[in-house]
């Protein structure tokens, strides 16, 4: 085996940076604005509605909640924005801060995880799997080769062990089975069009009245990219 | 490389027009005089030459000194049991001979440490200067039904069939071919990889996709070097045929640091097991699984869908097949139609379980169960049909006969009776699967405690396999079931079903 183990070396892209890829490739965002100062923030939730979630960006935050750099459910526009202040003010050189994002709150019961990831014997491939807090307990992903056939992403969507999370569920409607297929192949399409990006890790997709949507988003590019 | 330039280069090794042994023993306890044997024994039908220092006799055939007195032409596979400092002279005389291909059994390569990787890279360059399909080394043999050729180091040697086995690990093919001949479910061509210098199983793969004496394709890999090559390799092949996989080990990669979940929760055998999917590989947890999977591709045509209908003569194995079929990712247990029930109803008295699983609670007459079960194999709601009980009134015969009352009392009539049923029932699910084109799998414990069992014996007659367990009948329709869907949804559009 040639590369084995040998992962590239890769920077992140900030999430917001992260999602405008995504959403190139047709992979539903919820609603959100990059905002640079207090001020912009409050604006942008009021434009967005409430509740909003408040989250500081930049390219070196792949573990922003560990920081506790994640403020959820801001009702107002005061919220918004001291929350944009003492994210800012928490800011380290390191983090590359280009702002605060506000995103306005999704609804819904059901967390998928979808991403990209390189395999060194099989190369790049994309992956779907059952998320939330119980992801990594339940182990419940699938995963194929880039670049992505309509019937791959179908075939992985009845792969899950969990799939009847997919219908029907707790008073919402099933999961949008296109436009689940639409995420997986727009991610297979994002990274067969670009040899650079080594992973993408979009987690958690919310299904929000059946649509699944991306609410953070980690797309790692090669070092040298 | 075309597929006539495929069969062209491996027809030296699966269809030669003579073969060399050469390193050929008197010696019963060597490996050089069991391929001598296995060859003459199995009378391949092409030229056998012997190779033996002393020139001596073996089985009855003078052996020859040196390559130099075998004829020119006449040989175009040779079968090396050699010690490997021998081997680059006899591969050079062999070429010399107009021998095409190689297979070498000797050990000291790159199994036997640094020396030997160096050799074992030394051999595959001077192979491929000469011109010569190189196999091995250090493997076990290779199969081919359609030339009755049986050259390998152990047993078994299987029945002619249409599953061809390629294998990482010799020990895997024997396996398999154990599994041919207490089957008869046979092979068209089997070979073990050894250290796959120069040939690996991959390659293995794309002959068999190209040759018209297989159906079904069943491997065994362990590591595989070039993830993305193999893909594209089995994919090939799926577009034709079936390819049953069976893998050991995981990938060397082990599991990276990542910054994503999604990078931590790739562990190396889900990868592997999404690449199968995607290529249309069907993977067996086990040996029995995955011979019974290429089995079942090879007897019974592939289900429309996943609907399984479950028939059994008596009660609980209904119920626990019944279980076994909800429980699976990939089968339904067909809702028991209206119509299925009134007909059953018009042939039935009141106790059958009047749902699917159809149990008949022993109600048969004659003709009962063979008329139910063709109703249910040709209603347009069940994709495939699974049989129980079947040879259970020939193990009452069989009792009977071996008992001291027998032939009296009536007996010899009635214990004919039942094994005439019985293979009347064996014949009509045969029969059925055929006709109307959907799998109709039979299940019982006869198959494995009893397999002179006429209603199991009937069906090895016939070319089918009976299934020692309705659970392994199941997971080998688990294989077919996600096959057929593979191929369905990658139809061209406006193509036929």
């Amino acid at each position: 085996m040639s590369a084995a183990g040998a992962r590239r070396p890769t920077r992140t892209l900030s999430e917001h940076e992260s999602k405008r890829r995504l959403a190139a490739h047709g992979i539903p965002i919820a609603p959100e604005r990059l905002a640079a100062t207090p001020d912009e923030a409050a604006r942008a939730a009021r434009e967005l509605g409430f509740p909003v979630a408040v989250k500081l960006c930049g390219a070196g935050l792949a573990h922003k909640t560990e920081r506790g750099l994640v403020r959820l459910g801001i009702a107002d526009e005061a919220g918004a924005r001291a929350a944009a202040v003492d994210l800012l003010a928490a800011a380290r050189p390191a983090d590359g801060a280009e702002g605060v994002l506000v995103a306005r709150m999704v609804r819904g019961t059901r967390e998928l995880i979808a991403g990209c990831v390189e395999d060194p014997t099989f190369g790049r491939c994309v992956m779907l799997g059952i998320g939330g807090v119980l992801a990594e307990a339940l182990g419940d992903v699938t995963f194929r080769l880039v670049p992505l056939a309509r019937a791959d992403a179908e075939d992985m969507l009845d792969d899950l062990r969990h799939r009847r999370l997919l219908d029907a569920f707790r008073g919402e409607p099933a999961v949008d089975r296109a436009r689940l297929v639409d995420v997986l192949v727009g991610l297979g399409d994002l990274v067969a069009g670009d040899p650079g990006v080594v992973a993408v890790d979009v987690n958690p997709l919310i299904v929000v009245d059946g649509v699944p949507t991306a609410v953070d988003a980690l797309v790692e590019v090669a070092a040298d990219v | 490389m075309s597929e006539a330039g495929i069969r062209a280069r491996f027809r030296p090794l699966f269809d030669p027009a003579g073969i060399i042994i050469a390193g050929a023993s008197t010696h019963p306890g060597k490996f050089g005089f069991v391929a001598a044997h296995n060859v003459l024994r199995h009378d391949y039908r092409g030229r056998v030459f012997l190779t033996n220092r002393e020139g001596a006799d073996i089985l009855g055939t003078r052996s020859l000194r040196s390559i130099d007195e075998v004829p020119e032409g006449a040989a175009d596979l040779v079968f090396v049991c050699t010690p490997a400092a021998a081997v680059p002279d006899l591969l050079r005389a062999c070429a010399r001979k107009g021998v095409r291909a190689a297979f070498v059994s000797s050990a000291g390569y790159a199994e036997a440490g640094p020396e030997g990787r160096r050799a074992q890279e030394e051999l595959a360059a001077l192979a491929a200067e000469l011109g010569i399909l190189l196999v091995g080394p250090n493997g076990q043999g290779v199969i081919s039904t359609p030339a009755s050729l049986c050259a390998q180091i152990v047993a078994p040697y299987p029945p002619r069939g249409r599953i061809a086995v390629a294998s990482q690990s010799g020990n895997f093919v024997s396996s398999f071919l154990n599994y041919a001949c207490a089957t008869g479910v046979g092979v068209s061509r089997a070979v073990s990889a050894g250290n796959s210098a120069a040939t690996r199983v991959g390659d293995f793969l794309e002959y068999f996709a190209a040759d018209p004496e297989t159906a079904v394709v069943l491997t065994y890999v362990e590591g595989i070097d070039d993830g993305r090559a193999f893909y594209e390799t089995v994919r090939a092949v799926t577009a034709r045929k079936p390819l049953v996989l069976l893998k050991g080990g995981v990938t060397r990669g082990g599991q990276r640091a990542a910054a994503s979940h999604t990078g931590a929760l790739a562990t190396d055998d889900r990868v592997f097991d999404g690449v199968c999917r995607q290529a249309g590989a069907t993977r067996a947890a086990t040996v029995e699984e995955a011979f019974e999977a290429a089995a079942a591709f090879v007897t019974q045509p592939l289900p429309a869908g996943p609907g399984v209908f479950v028939l059994t003569t008596v009660g609980g194995w209904g119920v626990v097949t019944a279980d076994r079929v909800v429980q699976s990712p990939v089968l339904e247990l067909v809702p028991l139609p209206d119509d299925l029930r009134a007909a059953f109803d018009a042939r039935l008295p009141p106790r059958w379980s009047r749902n699917n699983p159809a149990d008949l609670a022993g109600s048969e007459t004659r003709d009962t169960v063979i008329e139910c079960l063709e109703l249910a194999v040709r209603h347009p709601a069940v994709h495939s049909a699974l049989l129980l009980g079947l040879g259970i009134q020939s193990n009452q015969g069989a009792m009977e006969r071996s008992g001291r009352f027998y032939p009296d009392h009536g007996l010899e009539r009635i214990v004919a009776y039942h094994e005439r049923q019985d293979r009347r029932v064996a014949t009509a699910a045969v029969e059925l699967g055929r006709r109307h084109g959907k799998p109709v799998l039979v299940a019982s414990e006869l198959a494995a405690t009893q397999p002179d069992n006429p209603g199991m014996a009937c069906l090895r007659e016939l070319g089918s396999l009976a299934f020692p367990s309705s659970f392994r009948a199941l997971t080998a329709l688990e294989h077919l079931v996600r096959y057929a869907t593979h191929r369905r949804r990658r139809r061209p559009e406006g193509a036929p079903p």
